[in-house]
């Protein structure tokens, strides 16, 4: 589905929390498409965005789908480079322990597991976000 | 590559304005639209941060915007450019991508 | 230069589609090509046609509407965010079993495919939201 080759880098900035606003869901729609069009998507989760990737999330009590599962399908889109601001965490008090384990299967290496967290400071967030051709923020 | 940030919530709301600063890259520039506006005034808690930051990054407010909500032109901090709708237009094609801070 | 636009709030309770339009219309004044409007999360209520403001006030959606006769503007509504919101042209609303529909004339319902070909096509991407 790409265009006439064109790839360009997409990257998606989530900063909200989930279930409070419906921006982490329908962010994550679109970053399903973009993969589908065979283009360098990479996302990066900052401020309460790193709310998104907790583990344990139950929705039950609030009559709101869980979406959280969707996050580990990305390694199957090719989405391999997700961008974790270390300091929002710490701000937060969470770890990356706190966060769901995200992988992608190196099919160059007998398909093994790999991880797509990158935990970076802010400094080197914003040299990525400047390498982008196109940041859309939700 | 060289890249506008726009934001457009006020500082006394929530942390985008902060956020949006310690994430741009030095020859970034930010636009400050919508309440935003309000970051770019003097004599309030947050000029400081934003006078410090124009060592580092270009500054724009857009004046239409600051007009709206009765804010006087000359009490933009000094450094910040005003700009109308055309020089918001003329921003986001002079840089190589556009990042909205939603 | 061809610039693409993403609107992700309604009318009114932000400013963020008036923004656009300001925007949209000082880039054609400056000759620039719209290549798309995309509307998406609650963006996608610029495009009902039965809101009905205070005749003193702006009505956002024929605005966009007009420009988009003039111009030749493609206004593209993302499908998936519509149908949450009961955003509808004629062929959803029979598809889905609906009265009626409620799209301005001028805006298209299509699937989020056009947002990111609008990306790749686009030299620039404008978002505008809360």
């Amino acid at each position: 589905m790409s265009e006439e080759g064109i790839v360009k880098k997409f990257m998606y900035v989530n900063r909200k929390s989930p279930y409070g606003t419906i921006y982490a869901l329908e962010s994550l729609e679109v970053v399903l498409i973009t993969a589908a069009f065979d283009q360098d998507v990479s996302l990066t989760f900052t401020d309460d965005g790193v709310y998104q990737l907790m583990k344990d999330q139950k929705t039950d009590g609030i009559g709101m789908k869980n979406f959280s599962s969707t996050y580990s399908a990305l390694g199957d889109y090719e989405i391999k480079k997700i961008f974790i601001d270390k300091e929002s965490l710490e701000e937060r008090g969470l770890s990356v322990s706190d966060l769901q384990e995200l992988v992608w299967e190196d099919e160059d290496e007998d398909y093994a597991e790999k991880s797509s967290i990158n935990l970076v400071s802010r400094a080197e967030l914003s040299n990525i976000m400047s390498q982008q051709d196109i940041v859309m923020s939700f | 590559m060289s890249m506008l940030h726009t934001v457009n919530k006020s500082p006394f709301e929530n942390s985008t304005v902060t956020s949006c600063i310690s994430m741009c890259a030095k020859d970034s520039s930010i636009l400050f639209i919508e309440d935003a506006v309000i970051s770019v005034m003097k004599s309030t808690k947050f000029t400081e941060m934003i006078e410090s930051s124009l060592k580092d990054f270009k500054m724009y407010a857009l004046k239409p915007d600051l007009e709206a909500r009765g804010l006087s032109l000359n009490n933009v901090i000094e450094g910040v450019e005003i700009v109308g709708y055309e020089d918001f237009v003329d921003l986001t094609t002079e840089h190589d991508s556009v990042q909205s801070w939603l | 230069m061809k610039l693409g636009i993403l609107i992700n709030e309604g009318p009114y309770q932000h400013q963020a589609s008036d923004t656009a339009l300001q925007y949209v219309k000082a880039a054609i004044k400056k000759g620039h090509e719209i290549y798309r409007v995309f509307f998406y999360n609650d963006g996608v209520n610029n495009a009902t046609r039965l809101a009905t403001p205070p005749q003193d006030d702006r009505n956002i959606t024929k605005e966009w509407s007009e420009l988009a006769k003039n111009h030749n503007i493609d206004l593209v509504v993302c499908v998936a965010a519509a149908q949450r919101r009961g955003i509808l042209d004629k062929g959803e609303a029979e598809r889905n079993g609906k009265d009626s529909d409620n799209i301005e004339e001028g805006f298209r319902i299509s699937g989020l495919g056009q947002l990111v070909e609008a990306g790749i096509q686009a030299d620039r991407l404008i978002t505008f939201g809360d």
